[in-house]
C-alpha cells in the first residue's frame, strides 16, 4: 500500500506543484485574483499575483524574478525589443469622471474633453461657467466652486486619464502632460480609487475620476462625455468594448494602444486596457507555458467573472490576434512554440 | 565570587588548582560577555552606516541631475522629470509643528493631572487609555481620520475657523478656505493625537521619579499646587520631558500612513493650513511603487535622505540642549 501511495504521489507531484508567479499593476488585481482562484479549482495549478504597481511589475519581469509582469501603461516597441519581451492586453476597464453637485443625478451632466481639461487645470473653477452651461442647457447648475479631486499615488488610472486630456487639449499636453503621476495644477490628492471616491462623495461641488467599478459601487454621479466623433456617450460595457474594437491594435508593436479618445460613434473616450509582459524565451519554459494556459483560460472562460467585477473582457478579434502572437513569439530554448505545445 | 570564597575555606593543594581554573573560567566568561555586548553595539553602528551609505548612493542621480538646488526646488513633475524637495520638506515641518504645539501642553497637562491631582481610582483607567492610544497602528488613525475626523472638521471646525479669522489680516490667509476637510491642519491634528501618548506617558514616568520629600518640603513652605509643579517638578524632570517631546517629534516627522490619508497630497506650499500639502514620507509612500525611471526613483530616495538628515539634526539639537541645561544646573 505504501509503495502504491508513493508511486501515485510521484506521478501526481509534477502536475500539482506548479505555482506561477506574476507581479505588477494594482488596477487588475481583483480580477486576476478571482481568475486565479477559479483556475486553481479547475487545474490545481496556482497563480500567485502580487499587486505591487506597474513600475514594480516592469522591474520584476526585467529582472526575471516572475513569470509574468503586469502594467497599465504599455511599454513601447523599442523597450520590448531591448529586453526581449512580449506584451499583450488582458482585460479592460473604463475610467469615468464623477461629480458631487446637489440635484445632479448619475449620467445627467455632460462634459467634453476640452472642458474636462480646463476644470482639472483650474481654468474653469465654477460649476455655472458658460462652457459647462453650454453643454448642459437643461440642468440648473449652481454657482459653486469646483473642488478637484485626483489620485495622490502613482497609478495606471492617472496615466490613462492624463493621456486622454493630453490628446484632447494642447494646453494640457504642454503644461501638464501624461504619466502615472503628474504635477497637478489644482486639487487635492486622495490615495487609491477608493480615496478619490470617498473624497468626492464627501465634498460638495467636487469632481474626480475613478475606475467605473468604484463609481458604481459608491453610487457616485458619473458624467457622460462627448467622444471623438462628437457623440454623447454613457459609460457602459458596450461603449468600453466599442472603444477597444475600434482601436487599431495591429499598427503598434506589443499592442501598445492606449484606448483613449478612440474613434467610433459608440466609443467611451477614457477606456483603459491593462497589459501582461512575458519573456520571448522564458527562463522556465514549463512555468511560461502554464501561464499562457491561464491567460488562454481567462480569455475564453473568464469573461463572466470579469464582468461581475465591472471589468470588460477583450473583444474576440483582439483575443485571436494575441493568441497568434503567442504561438509565433513565445518559445522555449530549443525554439519550440510554448503556446501550441501547451494545448 | 561568593561560591569561590566558600570553596576556598578549606585550604589544600587541590583547592588551589581549582582556584586558578575557576579564575580562568571567570576571565573567559567576562571577555566573552564584553565581546558579545561590544558586537551588539557595533552592529547598530554598522546598520546605521549601511542605511546612510545606501541613501547617499541611491540619491546620487537626483543630486547629479539637479545639484544642490534640489533642496529648494518647488516643482515636482514626473512628466518632465523635474524634482525639488521644498514642498514636502515644508509640509513635514509644518505638520510636525502643529502636532507638537498641541501635544506638548496636553501631554504634560495629562501627566501632571495623573501624578499630582488625579484620585487614585482614576489613575489606572486614564494611564491604560494613554498606552492604548500609543498602541493603535497608524493605518487605523489614517482610516479614522479620513472617514470620521476629516468630515467632522469639514462641516464644523473649518468653516468656523474661516469665518472667525476671515477679518483678521494675517490669520485670514493662514485659515483661507474652502474647507476640504483634509489638508495640512487635519494632518497636524491627527499627528497630535498620535504623539500625545509619547509625551504624556514619558512625562508621567519622570514626574513619578520626583522624590516625595522635595514636594513635601515645598508644600511645607506654603507653596500652592501650581507652584510645586512649576518650581519643583518641572525643573527636576526637565531632561526627561525633553526626551519624551523629542521622541514624539521623531514620530511626527516620519509618520507616513495616517498623514498620507488626510493631508491631501499636493506638492504645493500654501499659506493656508486648510489647503492640501504633502510630507516627505507621504510622497515616498504614494509614488514609490509606480515610479519608473532612474531620476524619479532617485529623487524619492533623496527625499528619504533629507528626512534622515532632518531627524538627525533634531536629535542632535535635543542632545545639545540637554547638555547645556545640565551644565547650567551643574547636574
Amino acid at each position: 500500500m505504501a509503495v502504491a501511495g508513493l508511486a501515485v504521489a510521484a506521478f501526481a507531484t509534477p502536475a500539482a506543484a506548479l505555482d506561477i508567479s506574476g507581479a505588477g499593476a494594482s488596477f487588475p488585481y481583483p480580477v486576476y485574483a478571482k481568475w486565479a482562484e477559479a483556475f486553481k479549482k479547475e487545474t490545481g495549478n496556482g497563480i500567485n499575483y502580487q499587486s505591487i504597481g506597474s513600475g514594480g511589475g516592469i522591474k520584476q519581469i526585467k529582472a526575471k524574478t516572475v513569470t509574468f509582469g503586469a502594467t497599465d501603461a504599455p511599454l513601447g516597441g523599442e523597450e520590448l525589443e531591448k529586453d526581449g519581451l512580449v506584451q499583450f492586453p488582458m482585460v479592460m476597464g473604463g475610467i469615468v469622471p464623477v461629480v458631487n453637485i446637489d440635484g445632479v443625478k448619475p449620467g445627467e451632466l455632460v462634459l467634453d474633453g476640452d472642458t474636462l481639461a480646463k476644470i482639472f487645470m483650474g481654468e474653469i473653477s465654477n460649476w455655472n461657467d458658460p462652457a459647462i452651461k453650454k453643454l448642459n442647457a437643461n440642468i440648473n447648475l449652481p454657482s459653486q466652486g469646483i473642488a478637484v479631486v485626483r489620485r495622490s499615488d502613482g497609478s495606471g488610472t492617472t496615466f490613462n486619464f492624463t493621456d486622454y486630456l493630453s490628446k484632447v487639449s494642447a494646453d494640457w499636453k504642454s503644461k501638464v502632460g501624461s504619466a502615472t503621476a503628474v504635477e497637478w495644477p489644482v486639487g487635492i490628492g486622495a490615495k487609491g480609487n477608493e480615496g478619490v471616491a470617498n473624497n468626492v462623495s464627501q465634498t460638495k461641488g467636487s469632481i474626480g475620476y475613478v475606475e467605473y467599478a468604484y463609481a458604481k459601487q459608491n453610487k457616485l454621479s458619473h458624467t457622460k462625455l462627448v467622444n471623438k466623433d462628437g457623440k454623447v456617450v454613457e459609460p457602459v460595457t458596450k461603449t468600453f468594448q466599442a472603444a477597444a474594437a475600434n482601436a487599431d491594435w495591429n499598427s503598434v508593436p506589443g499592442f501598445a494602444v492606449v484606448l483613449t479618445n478612440e474613434p467610433g460613434a459608440d466609443s467611451w473616450p477614457i477606456t483603459a486596457a491593462t497589459f501582461i509582459l512575458m519573456h520571448k524565451v522564458p527562463a522556465n519554459a514549463e512555468h511560461a507555458a502554464e501561464a499562457l494556459r491561464f491567460f488562454d483560460w481567462a480569455y475564453t472562460k473568464g469573461g463572466a467573472l470579469a464582468e461581475e467585477l465591472d471589468y470588460i473582457p477583450m473583444p474576440a478579434n483582439v483575443v485571436s490576434t494575441v493568441k497568434a502572437k503567442w504561438a509565433s513569439d513565445i518559445k522555449d530554448a530549443s525554439g519550440k512554440s510554448l503556446y501550441s505545445a501547451s494545448k | 565570587m561568593a561560591d569561590l570564597a566558600l570553596q576556598n575555606s578549606g585550604l589544600s593543594s587541590s583547592a588551589s588548582v581549582d582556584r586558578s581554573r575557576v579564575l580562568t573560567r571567570f576571565k573567559v566568561g567576562d571577555a566573552t560577555f564584553k565581546y558579545i555586548t561590544l558586537g551588539s553595539a557595533v552592529t547598530v553602528l554598522v546598520i546605521l552606516g549601511g542605511v546612510i551609505v545606501a541613501l547617499i548612493e541611491g540619491s546620487m542621480p537626483a543630486f547629479q541631475a539637479f545639484g544642490i538646488s534640489f533642496l529648494w526646488g518647488q516643482s515636482w513633475n514626473p512628466v518632465t522629470e523635474k524634482f525639488g524637495a521644498l514642498a514636502p520638506v515644508y509640509g513635514t515641518i509644518v505638520t510636525s509643528l502643529i502636532a507638537m504645539l498641541i501635544a506638548i501642553p496636553i501631554g504634560i497637562g495629562t501627566a501632571i493631572f495623573l501624578t499630582e491631582i488625579c484620585p487614585p481610582w482614576l489613575r489606572r483607567p486614564i494611564g491604560t487609555a494613554i498606552e492604548l492610544l500609543a498602541g493603535i497602528p497608524s493605518i487605523i488613525y489614517g482610516i479614522w481620520g479620513l472617514f470620521v475626523f476629516a468630515p467632522f472638521l469639514q462641516s464644523t471646525v473649518q468653516p468656523f475657523l474661516i469665518s472667525l479669522f476671515g477679518p483678521i489680516p494675517v490669520l485670514s490667509s493662514v485659515f483661507a478656505g474652502p474647507p476640504y476637510g483634509i489638508g495640512t491642519l487635519t494632518a497636524g491634528l491627527i499627528l497630535a493625537i498620535m504623539v500625545l501618548p509619547f509625551v504624556a506617558s514619558i512625562s508621567r514616568d519622570v514626574f513619578e521619579t520626583v522624590p516625595a520629600v522635595l514636594k513635601e518640603a515645598a508644600y511645607g513652605l506654603g507653596c500652592t499646587r501650581w507652584e510645586v509643579v512649576r518650581n519643583v517638578i518641572i525643573p527636576y524632570t526637565r531632561v526627561g520631558i525633553i526626551g519624551g517631546v523629542m521622541l514624539g517629534l521623531g514620530r511626527a516627522l516620519g509618520e507616513t500612513m495616517a498623514v498620507t490619508f488626510v493631508i491631501g497630497n499636493a506638492h504645493r506650499i500654501s499659506a493656508s493650513i486648510l489647503q492640501p500639502g504633502t510630507t516627505i514620507s507621504a510622497t515616498i509612500a504614494n509614488e514609490f511603487t509606480e515610479a519608473v525611471g532612474d531620476v524619479y526613483t532617485s529623487s524619492l530616495v533623496a527625499l528619504g535622505l533629507i528626512l534622515f538628515v532632518i531627524t538627525f539634526f533634531v536629535l542632535a539639537a535635543a542632545r545639545l540642549m540637554l547638555m547645556r541645561i545640565e551644565k547650567r544646573t551643574g547636574g
